[in-house]
């Protein structure tokens, strides 16, 4: 293994350090009750409700939880960091505060960057930068195709030796069925994943989803069919070739039947959907709003709906940021030609909590599309509450209301729709590999 | 001038075409076998040649470009007596279908005695065996046999290991666009080795399990206890799009070299049916080490497999002539 190793380095050893008071939640595990955990240097020591009945250790510092949710730290499969390429709209260091900010430990970056993440120099840029901003875990994607072109395949051995944990075209589909079986096939080699963002380029020209509203407001549609289009062509291919896939931002029921039914016939198929995709529909364009304008675009409520319900029968495995950001200039335009994205990082977890708030799905449920559903998919270190699982912990208020203000936000671009968008569930600590990166100094305080 | 013959009812050989290693029994790769270790011991004397097929034509078609192949089938028919005849038709300025069967017609209308026939296409040299009077030996057939080369690749597995009855043979690289895998899958197979292949999954036909063989995506798993270690040219002639992203990333990953092969027998034996890409499927040091390569043996060999393809072709036709020799002489009282 030559892997850089994508982790921030701890300057000094972080100690022990006990979390007493908390509410532990482990997915992965199914454990919810209350009680304390100790980590030891960048580890989990041990946990669980009897913990500290014999005492503190002496040596701990101690973080009084008062009741607040303790959960393996989250993460977010889909970042766009920007850098390299457009640091006027983010870089890894904005991008790694504004993800502590929102109880993310590890973040992925798709490959879309300027250069695009098609050679190991790339990775190793990412990894460097990373471990010079001290914060969060940055892991990285490699591009399916060399420059996102869609012909010739990566050296995905080389990349995964050098970190890549799956590989993406980012935001372009692979559309060659050529070239995506071979990646499918190709990629069994190194037992990676694909992942595909769903739509027929062919057909996914327009500027939001067709229907009633892009009717009224004379812009071109995306229809549904381009999404499941794509994606029944690719678990042809993925029965063909026996390859891992997973699909992006799924937002249709008819791609979430042909998946449902994929898993059902035990194809190694999953997929992710964002928070915007089961919390608003089209109507959120409503007076071309380009902060709205996101691919594949917002659907209508049926297919929200369905969202919904495929989160809540296990569906669809993961909830991702997909954070998009970008500069004024790209959004402040005729909404046609604005570009397509959201910022995500710090929204993705009280977003999330909704689904809990709403009765929808039960809190752990929604905790394993954060954490060990991504962690199980891209084979990552974490995403559990065990001994000897790094300490990558978010304490959260499940309860707390307050208003999404995207001007209060860390990251660089502000691009979000949910301007004053009241939510439930505010993270107050975020620790990566047992050290505190977002929270109270004074560790008695919350 | 030595001498190898055998009695005319001594024919051994119930071919008219060697057209692939498929349907061929066990017995009849032994019999082609011991008698290329006769011509293996003629071979390393010093007189070298024989008359067994003087006044036969022999004619080398070439519809894709070989050296060694090609000479090594020259120096065979020319060892054995015969006139040897070479014809290379540049692929590109030929059509398929019509104009192959014309040129079998023109070339039969010569009376060749043996048609030794290269093509780029899959099953061309069968269809070209059904158009002429001769005996044709399939010198390679686009991804489908070449069976003279698993013969010689035989021979020397044979001389060095006694037998391949229970031999584990790993086959590794392109076997999608491979003959040389194919027709070496079912002659080892026919021979009692496990055979197993090794490649990415790219280069790796659909339902190749069905042929008998285990499929690994991994080097060292599968070279795993192996004895012998064939390594396949990476074949980027016949490659439309990309099957492997990089050579870098191939020998990385798919290239024989001191490391993997340790995954291997410790006196596990290397072959390649040549021409070699050295560092991109196989280790330049190592296919030069001559404890382990048995790349140079392979050439030998290869010689004399294509004199005993030729001999055991020809013996029908021999016999007819000397039976009809014999009624001239003898003639009626």
């Amino acid at each position: 293994m030559i892997s850089a190793g994508m982790k921030p380095v701890s300057t000094k050893n972080p100690g022990r350090v006990a979390y007493v008071n908390a509410r532990l939640l482990d997915p992965a595990t199914g454990l919810d009750e209350t009680g304390g955990l100790l980590t030891d240097g960048t580890k989990i020591a041990d946990l669980g409700s009897h913990l500290f009945n014999d005492g503190l250790p002496e040596d701990a510092q101690v973080v009084d939880c008062a009741g607040l949710c303790l959960s393996p730290g989250l993460i977010d499969m889909r970042v766009q960091l920007r850098e390299p390429g457009a640091e006027h709209k983010e870089t890894i260091e904005s991008a790694s505060r504004a993800a502590a900010h929102g109880g993310i430990t590890s973040m992925v970056a798709l490959p879309n960057s300027e250069p695009v993440i098609d050679d190991v120099a790339i990775l190793e840029f990412i990894a460097r930068r990373a471990r010079e901003a001290k914060l969060v875990k940055v892991y990285a994607y490699g591009t399916v195709t060399r420059g996102l072109k869609g012909r010739e395949l990566t050296e995905f051995g080389l990349l995964t030796e050098f970190g890549a944990v799956g590989f993406t075209d980012g935001l372009t589909a692979v559309s060659d069925s050529q070239v995506m079986r071979r990646a499918l096939s190709y990629s069994r080699t190194f037992n990676q994943v694909i992942i595909q963002h769903p739509e027929d380029p062919a057909l996914a020209g327009g500027a939001m989803n067709e229907g009633e509203v892009a009717t009224r407001l004379g812009l071109t549609g995306v229809p549904s069919a381009a999404e499941v289009i794509m994606v029944e062509r690719d678990l042809r291919l993925v029965a063909l070739t026996g390859g891992r896939y997973h699909v992006a931002n799924v937002t249709t029921a008819a791609a979430l039947d042909a998946i449902r039914k994929a898993k059902q016939s035990g194809l190694d198929v999953t997929c992710d959907t964002a928070p915007h995709y089961f919390t608003l529909n089209e109507n959120s364009v409503g007076d071309y709003r380009s902060f709205a304008k996101v691919s594949p675009p917002l659907r209508g409520e049926e297919d929200r709906k369905a969202v919904e319900d495929a989160l809540a029968d296990g569906t669809i495995d993961v909830i991702a940021s997909d954070h998009s950001p970008h500069d004024q200039d790209s959004k402040r335009l005729p909404f046609a030609i604005a570009e397509p994205g959201i910022v995500g990082l710090e929204s993705l977890l009280p977003l999330s909590l909704q689904l809990y708030h709403n009765k929808q799905l039960s809190l752990l449920d929604v905790l394993s599309k954060l954490t060990s559903g991504p962690a199980g998919i891209l084979g990552l270190n974490g995403g559990s509450l065990k001994a000897g699982a790094p300490a990558d912990l978010t304490l959260f208020d499940l309860n707390k209301p307050w208003q999404i203000d995207p001007d209060s936000f860390q990251s660089k671009s502000k691009n979000s729709p949910f301007t004053d968008y009241p939510v439930q569930g505010m993270v107050r600590r975020c620790i990566v590999d047992g050290r505190c990166i977002y929270g109270p100094e004074n560790t008695q305080q919350i | 001038m030595t001498d190898i013959r055998h009695t005319a009812d001594d024919l051994g050989f119930a071919h008219r075409h060697l057209l692939g290693i498929d349907g061929l029994t066990a017995e009849q790769i032994s019999f082609l076998l011991d008698l290329s270790d006769s011509y293996v011991a003629l071979n390393r004397s010093d007189d070298k040649k024989t008359s067994l097929l003087r006044g036969r034509t022999v004619i080398n078609l070439f519809f894709e470009n070989s050296t060694r192949t090609r000479t090594s089938f020259e120096l065979a028919g020319k060892r054995l007596g015969a006139d040897v005849i070479n014809m290379s038709v540049s692929s590109s300025s030929i059509k398929k279908g019509e104009t192959l069967i014309d040129t079998a017609m023109t070339l039969n209308a010569m009376h060749p005695d043996v048609l030794i026939v290269r093509h780029p296409d899959s099953g061309a040299v069968k269809l070209l065996s059904e158009k002429v009077n001769g005996a044709v030996i399939n010198g390679g057939d686009g991804s489908h046999e070449h069976p003279t080369q698993a013969l010689l690749d035989a021979l020397t597995i044979r001389r060095r290991r006694g037998s391949l009855q229970g031999l584990r043979v790993a086959i590794c690289g392109d076997i999608l666009h491979s003959r040389v895998a194919r027709s070496n899958i079912q002659l080892l197979g026919i021979m009692g080795a496990h055979v197993r292949v090794i490649a990415p999954p790219t280069l790796l036909p659909n339902n190749i399990e069905r042929l008998g063989v285990e499929a690994f995506f991994d080097m060292r798993e599968g070279l795993k206890d192996c004895d012998i270690v064939m390594m396949l040219r990476l074949q980027t002639e016949r490659m439309q799009g990309s099957f492997v992203p990089s050579i870098r990333e191939y020998f990385r990953f798919f290239g024989l070299d001191r490391e993997k092969l340790q995954a291997a027998k410790p006196d596990a034996l290397i072959m390649h049916p040549g021409p070699m890409n050295r560092g991109v499927e196989i280790d330049s040091e190592l296919a030069d080490d001559i404890d382990r390569s048995l790349i140079r043996d392979q050439v030998e060999m290869g010689v004399a497999v294509r004199m005993a393809c030729l001999d055991a072709l020809t013996r029908t036709l021999r016999s007819n002539s000397a039976k009809r020799a014999a009624t001239q002489v003898g003639g009626p009282a």
